[in-house]
C-alpha cells in the first residue's frame, strides 16, 4: 500500500518534470504550411483578421507574391475580429510582438495606434503615389503616411431586393419620405420593410454611421466641429441618424426576429425577399452572392436618403491598410518594403480579385473591376461616378465612441428614445476623445 | 500509525524542544516557491493596478489624471444598471445554487435507483466551458428558430419569450443559464458535507421516530451547515465577478440591459481605456469585498456557534 | 410496508430520472445531433435526428480546421493543464501543510492573502506588464504561472482544511523517526491527501481547461492556440458553420468527461473531508 502509493507519487513528480520541459516550446504549428524558406530567402509574416474574405484574399497575395517573387516569402498569421481583434493589435504594438506586416483599419482607429511611434512612415516610398489621395488621408497622422490599401473602398447604404421592388412598382428613394413611403407599401404586401439584425451588434449602426453624407452635405464643417468638442449628436444634423432608427422601429417597419436575428440571416431574408431592404457595408456582397444563383443580379444597393432629394450621396469606407511596425527592422524590413512595392501595384489588385470578388473600386491607380459585378457593386460604383461620395466619419475624425453598437441596439429596439441615445453617445465619444488626449475636451 | 498514543505527556523540556522541531520540520520555505508566484504574478499587478487606475493609460504611456477616472467610471450612464445587475446576478445565482444544490443533494444521498447515473448526469454541464455552454444556449433560446420557443410555441399556440433578447429577461436568462451550468458543483459539495455528518444523528432521528422531513429540518439543514456557507462564499464570489457567460451569450445587451461591472471593464478594456478599465477593477474589488469579507466572517462565526 | 417503500423509493427515482434527463441531457443531446448534420441543417437550429448523419466527417473536418489547429489546441492545453494542476497541486500542499502546522506570526498575513485571492478580480493589464519586464508574456511557462497564481488560494485553502483533518501523532512519529522536512512532506504527508488531491485536479483541470479568458490575454496567437479559442474558427460576422462549432464544443468537452466518469467517486471523498469542513 505505503509502495504503491510511493510508486504514485513518484509518476506525479516525472509526470510535473516532463511537462515543465515539453512546455518550454508549445506545440508550434502543424500539418500543411508549405514553405520554410530556402537558404538565403526572407520570410516574412503578414497579421490578418480572420473573416472569411480576408483570409482569402491573404492568402491569394501570398500566392501571388511567392509564385512570381523571389527571396522573399510572405506568410499569412490570423487574429480575431471585431473589438477583440483590435485589442490583440494594440497588444502586440505595445509588447512588440507584431507580425512584420499587418492589416488593420484605416482612419481613427489606426490613429489609436499611436502611428508616429508604433509604425513604419512609408510617405517617401515610390509606390505611394500609386495610391488614391483619399486613402493617403485616412492613413496620414501628423505628416506622414504609413499604410497602403488592402481591399477595396465600401459603400454604406441600403442593400434592397429588386425582384421586390419591381413587383410593388417602386423607385429607389431619394429622400427619407420616399423611402418611408415606400416601406408602408411593402409593409403592406407582407413583406418586412427594413431588415434588421442586433444578433450582429455591430450591424445597428448602419443609420447612423451611413447617414454621415447627409450630415456633412447640411454642414461641411461638422466633423471638424465634433472633432474640437463643438458638434454633438444630440443637436442636428447629427441626430437625424438616430431618429432614422427610432422612425422605422416605431412604425413596426423591421422583421420580427430583429433582435436576435444574425448578419447572415439578414441577408438571407433579403435574398429570399422576406425582407425588402437592409442597411449594410457593401462588403457583404460577396456573402450573400453565395447564398442563392441569381442573388447577384437581384440585390440593388441604394445611399441613404436625407431630406434633400437634389444633395443625394454616398458615405463610403475607406479599405483597410498594410501597414509595418518600428519593430521590423533590418532585411525583415527591406522585405516587407520589397513586397509593399509590389503589392501597391495593378499586380496586386488582380491577386485579390482573383481570391475574392470585389466589392467596389480600389484605391490603386491602374487597379480595374473585372466586368460582370454583382449590382449591388455597379450601383455603388455610380456615386463614385458622379463625384457624390463622403467618406465616413471614422477617416476625417480620430473620434469614435467604442459603444456606438450598443447604443445604437437600443435606440433600433425601443429601449431608450432617439434623443437620449445620442446624449448617451456624446458621452461615449467624450471619453475616447479624453484617452487620445484631443485639444478642447 | 498510532505509535505517538503512547508518548508520555510533554515536559517542559520537551516543549521547547517540540518549538525547535516545529522550526525544523516546517520550515518557512515551503512557502517560498508558491509565494513567489502568488507575489510576481498576482499581487504586484494588482497593487500596480491601484496606481495605473489614477492614470490614463494607452499602453503606450501612461498619465497621471487623479480620481479623474473614478469620476468618470461613476458617471458611466450604465453603471447604476450595472451596479444593480451585478448584486441581481451575484445574489440570484447564489440563492438558487444553495436551495437547488441542497434539494439534489438530499435527494442524491437517499438510496435511489440509478443514483450514480443522477450526479454523474447533474455534473455534466460543470464539465462544459461557458464559453461552450453560452452558445449552445444562444442556439437553444433562439427566440424564432430554437428548440425551447418550439416545444413553447408547441404548448401554447404563441411565440415563445425573447429570453436572451428581452431587455426585461434577459438578466435572469443568463442566471438560469448560470444556474444549470453551476448547480452541479453546489449538489457535489453538499453531498460531501451530508455525508461527512456522523451516521449516529440519522439513527438517533430515526430511533426517535422523525419524519424524513424533521431529520431534514433538524438534522440535514444545521449540520450541513458548513457546506453551506462554502456554496453561498463560493458562488457569490463567482456570480459578482461573472463575465465569460454574460459575454457569451448577451454580450451584455441587449444594448446595456444585462451589463454587469465585469462586462463594464471589459468593454473599457477592448475600447482601450486602460486606465478606466483598471478602475473599474478597482471599483469591482471594493464591491466584492465590501459584500463577500463580513459575509464570510459573519458564517465562520455562525460555524463556529454550531 | 416494505414494498411500498422500495416503491415509491422506485418511483421518486424514475421520476427523478426523467427530470433530470430533460433539464441536463437534452441540452447535451442537442449539441449531439448537430455535430452530427451537415451544415444546411444545422442551420435551422432544430432539435432533431440529423438526415445525414454525418459527425465522423464533421469530427474529421474540425481537426483539419485551419491546418490542425485544434490539434495543437489539444497539444497546447493539455501541456498547461498537467502542468499547471501539478504545480498548484505540490506548492499548494506544502504552502497548506506549513500553514497548518506551524503557528507563526505569518500566519495572520498568509490567510489575508488567501482570502485576497479568493475575493480579487485579477487586473489583467498590469499582469501583461509584469509578464512582459519578466519575459513571461506569450510564453507557455507564463501562461503555467499565471493559472498558478490564479488558482493557488483555492488550492490552498482546500489543502489546508484538510490537512488539518490528519493527526498531528503522524507528523510526530515521523519526525521521531529521523525524517527531515522534504521527507516528512513528500513521503509521509502527501501520499495521505490523495483524495482532496483528486478533488483539486479535477476541480482546477476543469477551470483551467475550459479557461478562455487568460490563454487569450498572455498566450496570443493562432500558433498558442487553446482548445477554447477554437471555437471562434467556426463564427465569422457573416457565417456561422453551426454543425462544426457544435462539433468542436463536443470534441473539447470528452476530456473532461472522461476524466470525469475516472475520478467520480472519489471527488465527493475528498470533498468530505476538505473543502466543506471549515
Amino acid at each position: 500500500m505505503t509502495l504503491n502509493r510511493r510508486s504514485h507519487l513518484a509518476l506525479m513528480a516525472g509526470i510535473a518534470a516532463g511537462a515543465l520541459a515539453l512546455s518550454a516550446c508549445s506545440a508550434g504549428s502543424l500539418g500543411s504550411s508549405s514553405s520554410s524558406g530556402s537558404a538565403g530567402s526572407v520570410t516574412i509574416t503578414m497579421l490578418v483578421d480572420n473573416g472569411d474574405a480576408t483570409v482569402k484574399t491573404a492568402n491569394g497575395i501570398a500566392e501571388a507574391y511567392n509564385a512570381t517573387n523571389s527571396g522573399v516569402t510572405l506568410k499569412i498569421e490570423t487574429r480575431a475580429q471585431g473589438t477583440d481583434g483590435d485589442n490583440a493589435v494594440k497588444t502586440k504594438l505595445a509588447t512588440g510582438d507584431m507580425s512584420d506586416l499587418f492589416a488593420y483599419n484605416s482612419g481613427s482607429l489606426m490613429q489609436a495606434l499611436d502611428p508616429g511611434k508604433n509604425l513604419v512612415p512609408l510617405t517617401s516610398e515610390p509606390y505611394m503615389g500609386n495610391v488614391s489621395a483619399s486613402f493617403k488621408t485616412a492613413v496620414t497622422s501628423g505628416s506622414e503616411q504609413y499604410g497602403v490599401p488592402l481591399g477595396q473602398a465600401t459603400g454604406g447604404g441600403i442593400l434592397y431586393n429588386k425582384k421586390v421592388f419591381a413587383q410593388l412598382g417602386l423607385s429607389v428613394p431619394k429622400t427619407w419620405a420616399d423611402f418611408m413611403a415606400n416601406n408602408a407599401k411593402i409593409k403592406a404586401a407582407g413583406i418586412d420593410p427594413v431588415i434588421q439584425t442586433y444578433g450582429d451588434t455591430w450591424t445597428s449602426q448602419l443609420f447612423v454611421l451611413a447617414d454621415y453624407y447627409n450630415v456633412q452635405a447640411s454642414q461641411s464643417d461638422w466633423a471638424t466641429q465634433y472633432t474640437a468638442n463643438k458638434a454633438k449628436y444630440v443637436d442636428q444634423p447629427a441626430i437625424k441618424g438616430f431618429q432614422r432608427l427610432e422612425d422605422v422601429f416605431k412604425a413596426g417597419y423591421l422583421n420580427k426576429d430583429f433582435a436576435s436575428a444574425k448578419n447572415a440571416q439578414g441577408l438571407q431574408a433579403l435574398v429570399k425577399g422576406t425582407g425588402a431592404q437592409y442597411p449594410m457595408l457593401t462588403f457583404t456582397v460577396s456573402a450573400y452572392v453565395s447564398m442563392s444563383a441569381t442573388a447577384k443580379d437581384d440585390i440593388g444597393f441604394f445611399a441613404q436618403p436625407g431630406d434633400d432629394a437634389s444633395k443625394n450621396g454616398l458615405t463610403a469606407w475607406t479599405p483597410g491598410g498594410i501597414y509595418i511596425p518600428t519593430t521590423t527592422k533590418g532585411a525583415k524590413l527591406d522585405a516587407a518594403k520589397k513586397f509593399l512595392a509590389w503589392f501597391a501595384t495593378p499586380a496586386g489588385c488582380d491577386a485579390q480579385t482573383k481570391a475574392v470578388t470585389p466589392t467596389g473600386p480600389y484605391m490603386i491607380k491602374g487597379c480595374t473591376l473585372p466586368s460582370s459585378l454583382p449590382v449591388a457593386v455597379t450601383d455603388m460604383q455610380k456615386y463614385f461616378d458622379a463625384g457624390n461620395v463622403a467618406p465616413a466619419l471614422e477617416f476625417v475624425s480620430a473620434i469614435k465612441g467604442p459603444n456606438l453598437e450598443k447604443i445604437t441596439v437600443e435606440v433600433g429596439s425601443g429601449i431608450t428614445s432617439a434623443a437620449d441615445g445620442a446624449k448617451r453617445y456624446d458621452e461615449d465619444v467624450k471619453k475616447q476623445a479624453q484617452q487620445l488626449g484631443l485639444p478642447g475636451w | 500509525m498510532s505509535t505517538t498514543s503512547t508518548r508520555p505527556k510533554a515536559p517542559t523540556r520537551a516543549s521547547r524542544a517540540t518549538a525547535r522541531h516545529v522550526d525544523r520540520s516546517y520550515p518557512l520555505w515551503f512557502y517560498v516557491p508558491g509565494g513567489l508566484v502568488y507575489l510576481i504574478l498576482f499581487i504586484v499587478p494588482t497593487i500596480m493596478s491601484f496606481y495605473f487606475a489614477f492614470t490614463r493609460w494607452t499602453l503606450f504611456k501612461a498619465t497621471f489624471i487623479g480620481f479623474d477616472n473614478f469620476v468618470l467610471f461613476f458617471n458611466e450612464p450604465g453603471l447604476i444598471g450595472s451596479l444593480r445587475n451585478t448584486l441581481v446576478y451575484g445574489v440570484l445565482t447564489s440563492v438558487s445554487k444553495v436551495v437547488l444544490g441542497m434539494l439534489l443533494a438530499v435527494v442524491l444521498s437517499s438510496p435511489l435507483i440509478a443514483r450514480g447515473y443522477l450526479r454523474s448526469v447533474t455534473f455534466f454541464p460543470v464539465l462544459v466551458s461557458s464559453v461552450g455552454v453560452g452558445l449552445t444556449f444562444q442556439v437553444l433560446l433562439d427566440p424564432f428558430h430554437g428548440p425551447v420557443n418550439a416545444v413553447w410555441s408547441a404548448i401554447t399556440g404563441a411565440d415563445g419569450p425573447r429570453w436572451l433578447t428581452d431587455p426585461k429577461l434577459a438578466l435572469y436568462s443568463v442566471v438560469g443559464i448560470d444556474v444549470w451550468k453551476g448547480v452541479g458543483l453546489a449538489t457535489l459539495i453538499y453531498i460531501a458535507g451530508i455525508a461527512a455528518i456522523p451516521n449516529e444523528y440519522f439513527e438517533a432521528a430515526r430511533v426517535d421516530g422523525a419524519s424524513s422531513w424533521q431529520i431534514f429540518r433538524n438534522v440535514i439543514l444545521p449540520l450541513s451547515f458548513p457546506a453551506t456557507s462554502t456554496v453561498i462564499i463560493l458562488s457569490l464570489i463567482g456570480g459578482l465577478r461573472s463575465f465569460d457567460l454574460i459575454w457569451s451569450t448577451t454580450q451584455g445587451g441587449p444594448g446595456f440591459a444585462s451589463d454587469v461591472i465585469a462586462s463594464v471593464i471589459y468593454k473599457q478594456y477592448q475600447a482601450g481605456f486602460y486606465g478606466l478599465s483598471t478602475a473599474g477593477n478597482v471599483v469591482l474589488f471594493l464591491v466584492v469585498t465590501a459584500i463577500v469579507y463580513p459575509l464570510s466572517r459573519w458564517l465562520n462565526s455562525r460555524e463556529a456557534v454550531l | 410496508m416494505n414494498t411500498m417503500r422500495r416503491s415509491s423509493r422506485w418511483l421518486a427515482g424514475l421520476s427523478g430520472i426523467i427530470i433530470t434527463t430533460v433539464l441536463f441531457l437534452v441540452p447535451f443531446a442537442f449539441v449531439f445531433t448537430m455535430a452530427a448534420k451537415d451544415e444546411n441543417e444545422a442551420s435551422m437550429l432544430q432539435f432533431s435526428w440529423p438526415t445525414h448523419f454525418q459527425l465522423w466527417d464533421n469530427v474529421v473536418a474540425v481537426f483539419q480546421a485551419r491546418d490542425y489547429m485544434l490539434v495543437i489546441a489539444f497539444i497546447n492545453s493539455t501541456i498547461l493543464t498537467v502542468a499547471s494542476v501539478t504545480l498548484l497541486v505540490i506548492l499548494g500542499a506544502m504552502i497548506g501543510f506549513v500553514l497548518d502546522r506551524r503557528v507563526s506570526k505569518l500566519n495572520p498575513l498568509i490567510n489575508t492573502l488567501v482570502l485576497a485571492g479568493l475575493i480579487i478580480p485579477p487586473a489583467v493589464v498590469p499582469t501583461i506588464w509584469v509578464m512582459q519586464s519578466t519575459g513571461l508574456f506569450k510564453t507557455l511557462p507564463g501562461l503555467i504561472l499565471v493559472e498558478v497564481a490564479f488558482g493557488l488560494a483555492f488550492t490552498v485553502l482546500t489543502m489546508r482544511a484538510f490537512i488539518a483533518t490528519i493527526p498531528k501523532e503522524i507528523d510526530e512519529a515521523a519526525i521521531v523517526d529521523g525524517a527531515g522536512p522534504l521527507r516528512l512532506f513528500f513521503q509521509v504527508i502527501f501520499p495521505l491527501l490523495r483524495s482532496v488531491i483528486i478533488t483539486i485536479v479535477v476541480v482546477q483541470s476543469i477551470f483551467v481547461f475550459n479557461d478562455f479568458q487568460n490563454p487569450l490575454y498572455f498566450l496570443p496567437g493562432d500558433a498558442n492556440a487553446t482548445v477554447q479559442l477554437t471555437l471562434f474558427n467556426y463564427m465569422s460576422q457573416q457565417r456561422t458553420s453551426y454543425n462544426l462549432l457544435f462539433t468542436n464544443i463536443l470534441v473539447i468537452t470528452v476530456p473532461m468527461l472522461i476524466m470525469y466518469i475516472f475520478f467520480q467517486r472519489q471527488i465527493v471523498a475528498g470533498m468530505t473531508s476538505g473543502a466543506v469542513k471549515g
